[in-house]
């Protein structure tokens, strides 16, 4: 059967691979051997689900949103990554990867981080388990993100400001990748979404499918019915989305939307809908979508929520993409800001800019009354609070 | 033969020098292959700028942002070397990352590398395998040899299938590092260096990443066929011009 989950040379259809410079063959080499038995055995699975609920606090809830089901005339869930610890899914990964490092006996632990949700999510956990944290963020980062700079300090974390090419998301990972070239053996890198070289895409989309997990047992609870109509999430690496659909990749019955950001729109040169604008080529080590000039040489993306101005999507989504097993839709700024609101007041939950280009779905498309749609509300917006007040003048 | 395997056999303590396409200037690229010439070097390689060099220290990702930001791409490199050969008959390799390749075309590349006369291509982010089952009859046609890394880290067993479908020479990257010129070599880089020695191999052996002045040439060179040299001729262009190549590649000999 075909299949939309990883083959074993780490391709989704085309896309995936390692393309790596030979230097970082032996580190990939020992995840690969390893990352399969070690997430798979009983002693790491006990770890890993007891800190998933006692200390990231899940399973996060699977909650009916009534009034935006009114409005819509359709059965709207929205399950509550918000409401884990840190603010936002991405903390099921890097508790993930912390026990994976352990257990390869590492020492040191990098990151990469854009808005700082994942340098946040990895300076937790590696204070959590007292190793030593260091995070690379582009130096223009560090001036527009000051709060979650100031949390991974106060978490322990050493941040190096990467300050090569465009200075934002994609230098701090070619950094932290060059760090990890520089110390092969006693470092373990925290990639905090499902792109990068294999087995990356595949370890971080397994390590984020709790959230498609649990939605299957919930919804067997609420709606006596195990899959839903439609799961949407925000796609800018893609790990939420993932971790979402990924026990629904090859059932047929469940449509995938992904929800990229179009920025001030797919025209104006200022956009992150890597599924329109971008090419296939090779980022960070994976061959993939992404957005590129003629010449290939790998652009800056634009969207108001720093989370979704990646460059590349993830293989697996590119491969949604490309199969058309995923419906890819793009939303601006403008109406992800509303939808800020919407949520906001319809629902009594303030979402993660990201979040709020799921939710704008709503207005793109028509669903059945009959229909169950599953969003992924990701992350919450305390993080994006001064966008929101200079947007709203609040 | 290629004039790469022909150096090999005619020269000792071969010295290859690296410079980034575009850098300092958008077409300083044959003027720089013209010192490079003059100033008695064994081989020469350019390198095409990307983005994101992944493999690359600080000098060559600064050099490469330069030089983009100069205006540099695979049409205009290819419109500057178009007439190589009625300059030197050097081994010229061509050094970049895979996307800009891949958007060009690999075939297309290679047939433009073909017509300019370029002698072979070092990819670092074209893993081995992919390679050997994608491009290696593609790279042979169009007479282009294509070199790949080694690193302290790689296994024996690997070493011994990239020498086996080698036909250029082994890049052999000195320590656990990105490029950057460094000052001396440590006892495990001599040690590392004695190791892939003494396996015999039949691909001739090139240090790289590392290589800075007399001395780090000559302990490498002892142990291989000889020394490519990037960040340390980027930072002299840098500081002192063009004009200095020969000063500067005088400094390095070694006999």
């Amino acid at each position: 059967m075909k299949t939309h989950n990883v083959n074993s040379k780490g391709f989704y259809g085309e896309f995936g691979g390692a393309f790596i410079p030979e230097m970082l063959y032996p580190n990939v080499e020992e995840l690969r051997n390893n990352y399969l038995k070690i997430s798979s055995s009983k002693s790491f699975k006990n770890e890993f689900n007891k800190l998933l609920k006692d200390y990231v606090g899940r399973p996060t809830p699977l909650y009916f949103a009534k009034r935006l089901s009114e409005k819509y005339n359709t059965r709207i869930y929205l399950k509550r990554e918000d409401l884990c610890h840190t603010g936002a899914h991405k903390i099921n990964n890097t508790i993930g990867q912390i026990l994976l490092a352990k257990k390869l006996g590492k020492k040191r632990i990098i990151a990469e981080t854009g808005a700082g949700q994942h340098g946040v999510a990895t300076a937790t956990v590696c204070a959590l388990m007292g190793i030593k944290c260091i995070i690379y963020m582009g130096e223009i980062d560090i001036k527009r993100q000051a709060p979650n700079v100031a949390r991974m300090k106060m978490l322990g974390a050493e941040v190096r400001p990467a300050i090569s090419g465009s200075k934002t998301l994609k230098d701090a990972t070619n950094e932290a990748i060059r760090d990890w070239i520089n110390n092969p053996v006693n470092t373990h890198y925290i990639i905090g979404s499902v792109v990068g070289p294999h087995p990356y895409p595949d370890m971080v989309a397994r390590f984020q499918s709790v959230i498609g997990e649990e939605t299957i047992d919930q919804l067997q609870e609420l709606e006596n019915k195990s899959t839903p109509d439609y799961v949407i999430a925000c796609v800018g690496g893609g790990s939420n989305a993932a971790g979402l659909f990924y026990p629904f990749l090859d059932n047929f019955d469940v449509k995938i939307i992904c929800v990229e950001a179009a920025g001030k729109g797919i025209d104006t040169g200022e956009s992150a809908a890597t599924s329109i604008l971008g090419k296939t080529g090779i980022i960070h080590g994976s061959k993939t979508l992404l957005m590129q000039s003629n010449d290939g040489q790998i652009t800056e993306p634009y969207s108001i929520s720093a989370g979704l101005d990646y460059p590349g999507i993830g293989p697996m989504h590119a491969n949604l993409f490309k199969s058309k097993r995923g419906e890819f839709i793009s939303i601006t700024d403008q109406d992800a800001m509303k939808w800020g609101l919407i949520l906001s007041q319809t629902e009594g939950i303030i979402p993660a800019i990201e979040t709020s280009h799921a939710f704008a779905v709503l207005d793109k498309k028509k669903f059945k009354p009959n229909d169950i749609i599953v969003f992924n509300c990701s992350g919450r917006g305390d993080k994006d609070l001064d966008t929101y007040i200079e947007y709203f003048k609040l | 033969m290629n004039r790469i395997n022909k150096t090999f056999i005619n020269k000792k303590n071969i010295l290859s020098i690296y410079f980034t396409a575009g850098y300092p200037k958008l077409h300083d690229t044959i003027s720089i292959i013209k010192e490079l010439d003059n100033s008695g070097v064994d081989m020469i390689e350019i390198g095409l700028p990307f983005s994101d060099p992944l493999a690359d220290g600080p000098t060559i990702q600064e050099s490469s942002t330069i030089a983009l930001s100069n205006g540099m791409n695979t049409n205009i490199l290819f419109d500057q070397i178009k007439n190589l050969r009625s300059i030197t008959e050097l081994p010229i390799i061509i050094m970049g990352y895979l996307n800009p390749i891949i958007q060009y075309g690999i075939e297309e590349f290679c047939l433009k590398c073909k017509e300019c006369e370029i002698d072979g291509l070092i990819v670092p982010d074209l893993p081995v395998d992919i390679y050997y089952e994608h491009y290696h009859d593609l790279f042979k046609n169009h007479n282009l040899q294509n070199m790949f890394l080694i690193t302290p880290q790689t296994s024996e067993k690997r070493i011994r299938f990239i020498d086996k479908i080698s036909n250029g020479f082994i890049y052999m990257v000195s320590s656990y590092s990105t490029t950057g010129a460094q000052k001396i070599f440590g006892d495990e880089t001599i040690k590392y260096f004695k190791r892939i020695n003494q396996m015999k191999l039949r691909s001739p052996l090139l240090v790289g990443f590392g290589i800075s002045n007399k001395e780090t040439r000559k302990v490498a060179s002892i142990n291989s066929d000889g020394v490519i040299i990037g960040s340390a001729y980027i930072n002299m262009l840098t500081k002192h011009g063009i004009r200095q190549t020969k000063k500067f590649i005088n400094k390095l000999k070694i006999d």
